[in-house]
């Protein structure tokens, strides 16, 4: 018995690491790759650690990539503090206001995350283009916003359901209309909320491409456009691009790894279900 | 007669040009921005850059956006350049093929200022060969300044290693397939192709080859089909050229097929001009001595050529700053700094030839007794919804290897899309 | 009352921007997307300031499925449906065998949990660039068994030209009868094993009988084309499958970890006293419960897959026609070859393709919130 289960405990841990290990040769490489001199990057020596540590490389992609990075700072703040503070007043109308039709509006909004977005992008930039807003970032943002609404309104609205609805009555009772009920009782609880929307749309906007690439100008595309950019000149060196790709995984990485509790409860409340 | 008349109009353009104080002279103080957008990225990078410095030198107040976007050809260049367009945020000048690929895009939708009284006041109607100022003007005005001259049917080789391997340059097909077949016994590929533009590169090389000059240019005045029996041996012959390129093509870049033969890998390399300042300038090989070259098989005489020009937009947002850009561009001292460093000659018919290497130094001269064509991949011949659907047709022979059907395919693209009307 | 009513209006005006914007951004741009679909604007001038366009009705699709020039969008289209098919399989399967194996709650399962997520937070251009490094012919995972004293790998994962699975597009409805006969064995199969009822029965003699007629008389269906014109899966996509398989089989194994911890520890006792093994636990009692949760994840993957964009384009350009996708097709056709209304066809596609499986999703989510 004691020697199955050891067998068993011994298996489990062996796949387990096989697969870690799998998991992070892709991370392991880029690190190697960023930390080696240009001259010492050839493919078959793809997976041997640098001779000499090359730290520049992450000073030269930062100094290349930095206007990208603060489009994309400014950007994805800006648009995620808007999309969630939306979704979060949107959200509440759907789980604590129902009105007659709202179950259809909601799922019509629902209809909005799933649509592949090449099907919006010709109108998109004319309509942002007759707005004045093509090419910067506020249209943009505009865009993200827009497009951000079903999720966020779908987190936050599955989130206010678990708030009971005795709590709002007791207050209607109170004489409290429905602005003070939103900023006495359901705002102060929904902190959890806004941290996973915000960081599941921050996620979103940091990563996304096809709009950066379509909608901005060169002042202001946004740091995987800029990566693009850095990747695309084949001849470059290789330590440039991977260094770049660390620098433009950070931010989220940082937040993935610190508060991954947040962002699963993100990624569960953005499948629909519960 | 005319010669000589035409000469000492000539002559006296020069002399003008000569007591004409230096271009900045021009310059009023310029001040604000200026974006210029191209994909010289990389190793075409310095050749602009260059430029650069010396726009910066004559208006230091101007700040100049280098906004390039990689990828050989201008292929993503071109797509992010029309959202551009089409968002109305058009960049002050942007770098376009000479040729359909201007006149057919951008002149034809009315995007493009007329520059015909800038080609007036700064004397180009001369400067420029009477051919290229036609490719770049309609009977409406001339629409961009060229800045250089390439050539696309050149094959490159490394001398050392042919003579290691005992082989010639071939002259022709016939001799590229005899040798072919003793270099692949060997390991060796005989011809380096790269991703699927470089196909569409070989392919007019190949196809110059089989139908001659005359046929050539017949094929994009419309008065020769594509699927005429020229038109299908053309194909023929493309698919038997294929079976000697290595079969990774699809994933590599232009500099990484090139690499291949200074590498001994491969043989032979069939690629434009700017090769020569990629061996030049970061492989650090010697003309002549380091790297070799010669017309592609069975074009010896005739030169495809094919010219970057810039533009100015309607709606450029810093107009004086692009006139002054596009006036460094066309002049002699702008041109002699770009194109040493770009590998590319002068679109200029008065360049100072001291200033490039011995590539260049030959090239300019075929330049002036070849037969000159048009090419198809860069955008002289054809517009570019032909080159793009073209694209496809290239995939579709890519994977068939069937010429008659290919022929029949083309045909219909270049019907489609009015080539020849 | 009466206040509750003045409450109701504020509520419905809180959301009418939102309403608007939503209705205008989607629907609005999806109508007129199709609406440019049916018009000519493309070729030379199509980039004018005020472009012409004339309706000329379906034939932008009719060229797309059955023109000459097709083609590719075709072979694209066959490929972007085994593409989805197989990151369905592979994300699915290994995150649901990574959370099992995480359900057994090893030592530091906080880090294998972080070390399988973290992909997921990536960028696809970032995925793409370290990818196009990890697949490069000589370098990469080829020459990772070396380091273990075996041969170099051969494959050349993004180039193969090879292709597998081909059919002929002139048989496409004989095709897709007999794939559609197969799907209706396999799910008569399903039901006969849970209760030999027999709808399952039934379900299994109508697709056997489809199969057979479609097999045997597919010859009198219609041509779908003119002439021969094979598609198959090309090989060259399995490295971007791998990538995505490796962003995105954290995610799954998130959902399927969350699900496990949702089965209280009483039903998983009563199923261990009831004899089940650990196998039996999740092939008849966990599973089953967590069919929601597969449910979403196909949904939210085949989402993902038929928008990807990013992903090929920077792990292999653009132009690699043997990883070809429509959506990448799309953006090439109207911003590089100028044929706007083509390109609005071909989203116009993926938006179809995209909702036949959403539009039943969402209907019956709707339903079931209003239970």
């Amino acid at each position: 018995m004691i020697k199955r289960f050891s067998m068993g405990t011994l298996l489990l841990y062996g796949t387990l690491g096989l697969l870690v290990i799998a998991y992070l040769l892709p991370a392991y490489l880029a690190f190697v790759t960023a930390l080696k001199l240009p001259g010492e990057i050839t493919l078959p020596r793809s997976w041997d650690l640098p001779a000499e540590m090359n730290w520049k490389s992450f000073s030269q992609a930062f100094s290349l990539l930095r206007p990208n990075i603060v489009n994309s700072i400014i950007l994805a703040i800006s648009a995620t503090f808007l999309s969630t503070l939306l979704g979060s007043l949107n959200g509440y109308v759907f789980s604590k206001w129902k009105f007659r039709g709202s179950e259809i509006i909601f799922t019509l909004f629902l209809f909005g995350m799933f649509i592949p977005y090449q099907v919006i992008l010709i109108p998109l930039f004319q309509t942002l283009r007759a707005m004045n807003l093509y090419g910067g970032l506020p249209g943009l943002i505009l865009a993200h916003v827009v497009y951000g609404l079903p999720i966020t309104s779908l987190i936050f609205r599955n989130f206010y359901a678990q708030i009971p609805s005795a709590l709002i009555e007791s207050a209607m009772l109170d004489r409290a209309g429905f602005f003070s009920i939103y900023t006495r009782i359901v705002f102060p609880l929904s902190i959890p909320g806004f941290v996973v929307t915000s960081l599941w749309q921050f996620t979103q906007i940091w990563n996304e491409f096809l709009w950066g690439i379509c909608l901005t100008r060169y002042q202001s595309n946004p740091i995987t456009v800029g990566l693009a950019q850095l990747a695309g000149g084949q001849a470059v060196s290789w330590n440039l691009p991977m260094a770049g790709s660390i620098l433009a995984a950070i931010p989220v990485l940082l937040i993935y790894v610190f508060l991954g509790r947040y962002f699963i409860k993100g990624l569960l409340a953005g499948s629909v279900k519960e | 007669m005319k010669n000589i008349v035409g000469k000492f109009f000539f002559v006296l353009c020069m002399a003008l040009l000569l007591s004409c104080p230096a271009p900045s002279a021009y310059a009023k103080d310029l001040s604000g921005d200026l974006e210029i957008f191209s994909w010289w990225a990389g190793d075409e990078g310095p050749a602009l850059n260059a430029l650069i410095e010396l726009y910066e030198k004559q208006n230091p107040k101007v700040k100049i956006i280098n906004a390039t976007v990689t990828g050989g050809s201008g292929v993503n260049a071109k797509a992010v350049l029309k959202t551009r367009m089409l968002g109305g945020e058009p960049p002050d000048s942007f770098q376009v093929h000479a040729g359909q690929e201007l006149i057919g895009t951008w002149v034809e939708a009315e995007r493009m200022e007329n520059l015909a009284s800038l080609f007036k006041d700064e004397g180009w109607l001369d400067a420029f060969p009477k051919g290229l100022v036609k490719l770049i003007g309609t009977d409406k005005g001339i629409w961009s300044v060229p800045v250089n001259i390439h050539r696309s049917n050149v094959c490159w080789y490394i001398p050392a290693n042919l003579k290691k391997w005992g082989i010639e340059v071939p002259k022709t097909w016939d001799d590229f397939f005899a040798v072919a077949p003793k270099l692949k016994a060997k390991g060796i590929v005989p011809l380096a192709l790269a991703q699927n533009w470089t196909a569409n590169h070989l392919w007019e090389s190949v196809a110059l080859a089989s139908l001659g000059p005359d046929k050539w240019d017949a094929l994009w005045s419309g008065k020769l089909a594509f699927d005429s029996p020229e038109g299908i041996r053309a194909w023929e012959l493309f698919g038997k050229v294929l079976e000697y390129t290595n079969d990774d093509a699809s994933s590599l870049s232009w500099q990484q097929a090139t690499d291949m033969v200074v590498d001994g890998k491969a043989a032979f390399n069939i690629m434009g001009d700017w090769a020569a300042g990629y061996l030049n300038t970061t492989k650090k090989l010697a003309p002549v001595t380091g790297f070799g070259w010669a017309p592609s098989p069975g074009t010896g005489g005739e030169f495809i050529f094919l010219a970057d020009s810039f533009g100015l937009p309607k709606g450029s947002p810093h107009k004086d700053n692009a006139l002054a850009w596009l006036r460094l561009l066309g002049s002699k001292e702008g041109s002699d700094a770009f194109n040493p460093l770009k590998g590319s000659i002068s679109a200029r018919v008065d360049s100072d030839l001291s200033k490039y290497n011995d590539y260049a130094k030959s090239a300019a001269k075929d330049f002036g007794k070849d037969r000159i064509v048009g090419s198809l991949a860069h955008g002289v011949t054809a517009n570019e919804g032909f080159m793009n659907d073209f694209a496809s047709v290239m995939e579709m022979f890519l994977k068939s290897k069937n010429a008659a059907v290919t022929g029949k395919a083309a045909q219909q693209v270049a019907t489609k899309n009015k080539i020849g009307r | 009352m009466r206040n509750i009513s003045r409450d109701h209006i504020k509520a419905i005006l809180t959301l009418l921007p939102s309403i608007i914007l939503i209705g205008v951004f989607v629907y609005g741009f999806i109508c007129n997307t199709f609406w440019t679909s049916m018009t000519d604007w493309g070729g030379s001038g199509a980039l004018a300031e005020n472009p012409e366009k004339n309706y000329i009705g379906l034939s932008n699709y009719r060229d797309l499925f059955t023109g000459f020039l097709g083609g590719g969008f075709r072979q694209d289209l066959v490929n972007a449906v085994f593409y989805s098919v197989s990151l369905l399989c592979g994300a699915i399967g290994l995150g649901l065998f990574i959370a099992i194996l995480l359900d057994c709650k090893p030592r530091g399962e906080g880090f294998f949990r972080t070390a399988f997520l973290y992909p997921m937070s990536l960028s696809f251009i970032v995925t793409g660039t370290i990818w196009r490094w990890m697949l490069a012919p000589n370098g990469g995972v080829n020459i990772l068994p070396s380091y273990v004293g075996m041969e170099k790998l051969p494959l050349k994962w993004l180039t193969s030209t090879r292709t597998i699975l081909e059919f002929n597009w002139q048989n496409l409805w004989q095709v897709l009868l007999c794939v559609i006969a197969f799907f209706m064995i396999m799910a008569g199969l399903w039901k006969l094993k849970d209760e030999t009822s027999r709808a399952g029965k039934r379900w299994i003699v109508i697709g056997v009988m489809t199969g057979t007629l479609a097999w045997l008389f597919g010859d009198i269906l219609p041509k779908a084309l003119f002439m021969e014109e094979l598609h198959g899966f090309n090989l060259a996509t399995l490295g971007i499958v791998m990538a995505t398989i490796w962003q995105y089989s954290g995610y799954t194994m998130a959902l399927y970890l969350a699900g496990f911890t949702g089965i209280s520890q009483d039903m998983r006792d009563a199923a261990m006293l009831d004899g089940a093994s650990s196998a039996g636990y999740y092939r008849f009692v966990a599973l089953p419960m967590l069919r929601p949760i597969t449910l979403s994840a196909i949904i939210i993957l085949s989402h993902i897959s038929l928008k990807m964009f990013d992903l090929i384009f920077a792990m292999t350009g653009p132009d690699n026609a043997e990883t070809g996708h429509p959506a990448l097709t799309m953006y090439l056709t109207t911003f590089r070859a100028n044929d706007f209304a083509k390109g609005a066809a071909i989203a116009i596609v993926l938006f179809m393709i995209a909702a036949t499986f959403i539009i039943p999703y969402l209907i019956s989510s709707y339903r079931k919130g209003n239970d």
